[in-house]
């Protein structure tokens, strides 16, 4: 492991593995999670949902559930619509129904509530509810949606004339054309990414809490970014943001599914605001899964134009985008399918040219970016899935292919195809250490000698690079507000701090990890500081906590905040030692002047003058702020080795082994950088495996539970062999990168390209994931094999 | 309907409807917040708790079922003598993220070393099979219950 530690254990700067602050409350059931908070007078929600996915709404008979004990108010799209809420905007400019008027347009939509004393008289009164559905044909694929004559799903939208999201190309096209008409190879794929779930174990819920008298509204929420939330409330609601107060208690999971604003989330608001008591929200599981934030749902076909020698000259992309009933995708303003144009990869190439368009269906709407920095995770797919057909279609050894390509360690910063700018890395480095590790010459020749004998083995390959941290204010926004983030540090007298973020954990360890930057910056011990987020009367703003964004941005404002404090605190020590501030060092934990280590003072010294012994002119106090507008993205990337055995009579297949070598730059907490690498390949491997939501053709959604929608459980998950290469960010300013999405952006190509590395002798160039057996076997079967 | 059951050692006596799930009357009605809901259908496991010691989705089964019975939650798992030896395991060994899982992992987890006190690897992830969870790919949630089982068995040498 490489050691970067400067500071020694007791300071718990960047580097150790501090055991987690978190953990504390968290073993002894003392967590404090949304459905864990009561207030007096509390009144409880429950939605009625669209058991169809498409119809018109003829009337809702509210009678039956009025009647229910303890049922006290049965909200409709007619009531809100009164208060101007039965819309409200998406974060992709887009409008979306809070309670469905007019018709509903996925099975799922949110088409009334029920408020009531308890949850169960809640649930009563919401089975009640009769809306007389007049059913229309639902569309539940892109490729019906926009084929001619397909019926109008936002018919409501204005100038809305057909099914069509959104379109979106970049790159240079004639350049990338030419490339192809004059290439000597050209190789394609064309694949779909499945629709899936992030599907955190806690659901999403609200209480809100609006006082009629103050016109306070105290919201707890389940919330990714709560000062986000708060302006996206404010405008919505009409609400004055000063009243406003998210707070974002623990959180039992997000991956992307807790950024968007849902439908519940203002229902019990206006519940809230028009009965004068508090009201609580808590999804059931159905409800998550059938109704809130996707991710992918992607269908991509693209093109390598490549040299006989197999040297990448040009990559094309066609995609189609099924985005659901409406275009909700949480993504910054300026790009329509994400960041999907970092998929040139770790490959060094002059052209590309990326076309998209996105269509309306009648499924849910919302495209997360589920653990990942905005469609990246398809784009690593494609483009390793690519470097897998290529190399079986040239005959390349799929590692070789990938070296010949490779961006080279002395070409940073590099300048892509599609404009981003890669701050650092050693992908040769990196691959070679991952083969090593897996024996993969060894593995090689195990394959030959297995396809003697009639067994299938697999060795696959993946190699990505992520661009994460949005973002710089100059490109990067969502709904208008600039992806900064922020830091405030407030140094007490007896030198023990508080640490507030705008950036907020869902079980990353934020309350560890920023107190350990602070640490490293001003030499405070990390046990002495507290780290406080979620709450946006209690934290400075910033955009949250989604697309590996809390270290590059939030961790980069901790930093230089913490730089800022130590100044102060240099300073101060200056005037202590009676020495000239320039000529103050400082050390991991103490000041001293330059060349006489024996004077010295500690940082505790200094902050306890701060508040009774400082120099003249000099403002009181240790405090300060910073808001951090990063000058670039952050591109970790990583190298992975699957191998995998597939029983050629089932289709069955299993890892039997995981190597995963990433670089996220500089970690400043080794054990949680691991926990992460660790979650985040499990998740690789549910989507390469069984993770899949579905659709029958009335658009019945498969998969709304987790008997039917699956997650690995222990037993299946594989174990996994970790290394590591660092390779600091230059522009980062203590040069991590982020990791907390990595590995679920880079695994599922490797796992598939094992398993078709497997097979790819018999003609199988691709399979869809979910990788099912049956799906294998047919691959082989219709093979000939 | 009136019932009694021993949770954590205490006895609660209240009048519960019979379809009241166990989940909800350990969560609202004891205020024991530790337990969990994570899906409505017995799959995620974050409501287990141990029933007379046996780990249970308490989802799945009504509180007037438990009538009589003894209920261990999260909240019971630490004694006089300090944590129980998974609390101090997960914490350790990092076998928690976002702590949903937690309580259930846990409980799980010290009826297996009650019953196996050196468990293997695929012993552990069969114990915890019923229990999911989305954040640390289960490596550490094992490590964590070996050492646990470790630990408890150098007490109990001692």
């Amino acid at each position: 492991m490489t050691d970067t530690t400067t500071t020694p254990p007791e300071i718990g700067g960047i580097g150790h593995s501090v055991k987690r602050v978190e953990d504390a409350r968290l073993i002894e059931g003392q967590g404090n999670f949304l459905d864990d908070i009561s207030l007096p007078g509390m009144l409880h929600m429950a939605l009625v949902r669209s058991p169809v996915a498409h119809a018109r709404i003829n009337g809702i008979d509210s009678d039956a559930a009025m009647a229910v004990d303890g049922v006290l108010a049965v909200v409709t799209g007619e009531l809100m619509a009164a208060h101007n809420l039965a819309w409200m905007p998406t974060l992709s400019g887009d409008t979306q129904a809070v309670l469905a008027t007019d018709k509903v347009r996925y099975q799922g939509q949110e088409v009334a509530a029920v408020i009531a004393t308890d949850p169960y008289a809640a649930a009563d009164g919401a089975e009640l509810v009769d809306v007389d559905y007049e059913m229309l044909d639902a569309i539940t694929t892109p490729q019906q949606s926009l084929a001619e004559g397909a019926e109008l799903i936002r018919d409501e939208k204005e100038g809305q004339t057909d099914n069509l999201a959104y379109t979106w190309e970049t790159g240079d096209e004639a350049a990338t054309e030419a490339a192809f008409a004059s290439a000597d190879r050209v190789v394609s794929l064309t694949t779909h990414y499945p629709r899936s779930h992030p599907s955190p174990l806690e659901t999403c819920g609200i209480v809100a809490d609006v006082n009629s008298v103050t016109g306070q509204a105290t919201i707890y929420m389940t919330s990714q970014a709560p000062h986000a939330h708060r302006t996206l409330f404010a405008l919505v609601a009409g609400l004055p943001e000063q009243n406003i107060r998210i707070i974002s208690p623990d959180i039992g999971g997000g991956f992307g599914n807790k950024v968007p604003i849902y439908p519940g989330y203002v229902v019990a608001t206006a519940a809230s605001l028009l009965i004068g008591q508090p009201v609580k929200w808590v999804e059931t599981r159905t409800g998550n899964l059938i109704s809130t934030g996707f991710g992918r749902d992607y269908y991509m076909t693209g093109e390598l134009a490549l040299t006989n020698e197999g040297r990448i000259q040009a990559m094309r992309v066609d995609m189609l985008s099924d985005q659901g009933a409406f275009y909700s995708d949480a993504q910054p303003t300026r790009y329509r399918a994400g960041l999907f144009h970092v998929c040139t990869g770790s490959y060094d190439f002059p052209h590309a040219h990326i076309k998209c368009r996105g269509a309306f269906t009648n499924k849910a709407p919302g495209g997360v970016a589920y653990r990942c920095s905005f469609r990246i995770t398809e784009a690593s797919y494609l483009i390793e899935r690519l470097m897998q057909t290529a190399a079986d279609e040239l005959g390349i050894d799929p590692a070789e292919l990938r070296l010949r390509n490779f961006i080279q360690p002395e070409q940073f910063p590099y300048e892509t195809a599609t404009g981003f700018v890669y701050d650092s890395g050693d992908y040769p480095t990196a691959l070679r250490k991952a083969l090593d590790a897996a024996g993969y010459e060894e593995l090689r020749a195990e394959q030959a000698a297995a396809r003697e004998e009639g067994r299938l083995v697999g060795i696959g390959i993946a190699h990505f690079t992520e661009a994460v941290g949005a973002g710089p204010a100059h490109t990067y926004d969502i709904a208008g507000l600039k992806m900064i983030d922020s830091a405030e540090l407030r140094v007490h007298p007896t030198g023990k701090a508080i640490l507030k973020l705008g950036v907020k954990t869902q079980g990353q360890g934020h309350e560890t990890t920023f107190a350990q930057i602070v640490a490293e910056e001003t030499g405070i011990p990390a046990t002495d500081i507290k780290v406080i987020h979620g709450d946006t009367d209690d934290t400075p703003y910033g955009l949250g906590t989604y697309a590996s964004r809390s270290t590059p941005v939030g961790g980069a404002a901790t930093a230089m905040v913490a730089r800022k404090i130590a100044d102060k605190a240099r300073h101060i020590a200056a005037h202590l030692l009676e020495a000239a501030p320039e000529d103050i060092e400082r050390s991991a934990d103490k000041f001293h002047v330059a060349g006489s280590p024996d004077q010295s003072v500690t940082i505790q010294d200094a902050a306890f003058a701060a508040y009774t012994n400082l120099p003249e002119g000099m403002e009181y106090g240790l405090e300060d702020v910073t808001y951090y507008n990063p000058p670039n993205l952050t591109f970790p990337y990583g190298s992975y080795v699957v191998v995998v055995d597939v029983d050629p009579d089932t289709g069955v297949w299993k890892v039997r082994r995981m190597v995963a070598l990433d670089d996220c730059g500089v970690r400043i907490n080794p054990m949680i950088v691991e926990g992460q690498i660790h979650g985040g390949l499990t998740e690789g491997f549910a989507m390469s495996s069984m993770q899949w939501i579905t659709f029958d053709d009335d658009g019945n959604c498969i998969g709304s539970n987790f008997m039917d929608y699956l997650i690995p459980t222990a037993w299946e998950t594989p174990r996994f062999e970790l290394l590591e290469t660092v390779t600091p960010s230059p522009h980062h300013p203590i040069g991590a990168k982020g990791i907390g999405e990595s590995a679920t952006v880079g695994s599922p190509a490797a796992f598939v390209n094992a398993v078709i590395d497997a097979v790819a002798h018999l003609g199988v160039r691709n399979i869809d994931m979910p990788v099912l057996p049956d799906r294998v076997w047919e691959a082989i079967d219709s093979a000939g094999g | 309907m009136e019932i009694t059951i021993n949770i954590n050692g205490t006895d609660h006596t209240a009048d519960v409807e019979p379809r009241r799930l166990l989940v909800d009357h350990i969560r609202t009605g004891a205020g024991l917040t530790g337990t969990h809901i994570g899906c409505d259908t017995t799959s995620c496991g974050v409501c287990t708790v141990l029933v007379d010691g046996t780990p249970v989705k308490s989802c799945t089964m009504l509180a007037v079922q438990a009538d009589g019975r003894e209920v261990t939650t999260v909240e019971g798992l630490k004694s006089a003598d300090g944590l129980h030896p998974v609390q101090q395991a997960f914490s350790d060994e990092h076998g928690l993220q976002c702590g949903f899982c937690t309580p259930a992992m846990m409980l799980v987890g010290a009826a297996l070393i009650d019953e196996n006190p050196a468990p293997s690897d695929d012993e552990v992830r069969w114990a915890i099979s019923g229990n999911l969870c989305r954040c640390t790919g289960y490596m550490n949630i094992v490590k964590a219950i070996q050492a646990a089982a470790a630990a408890a068995s150098s007490n109990g040498d001692s």
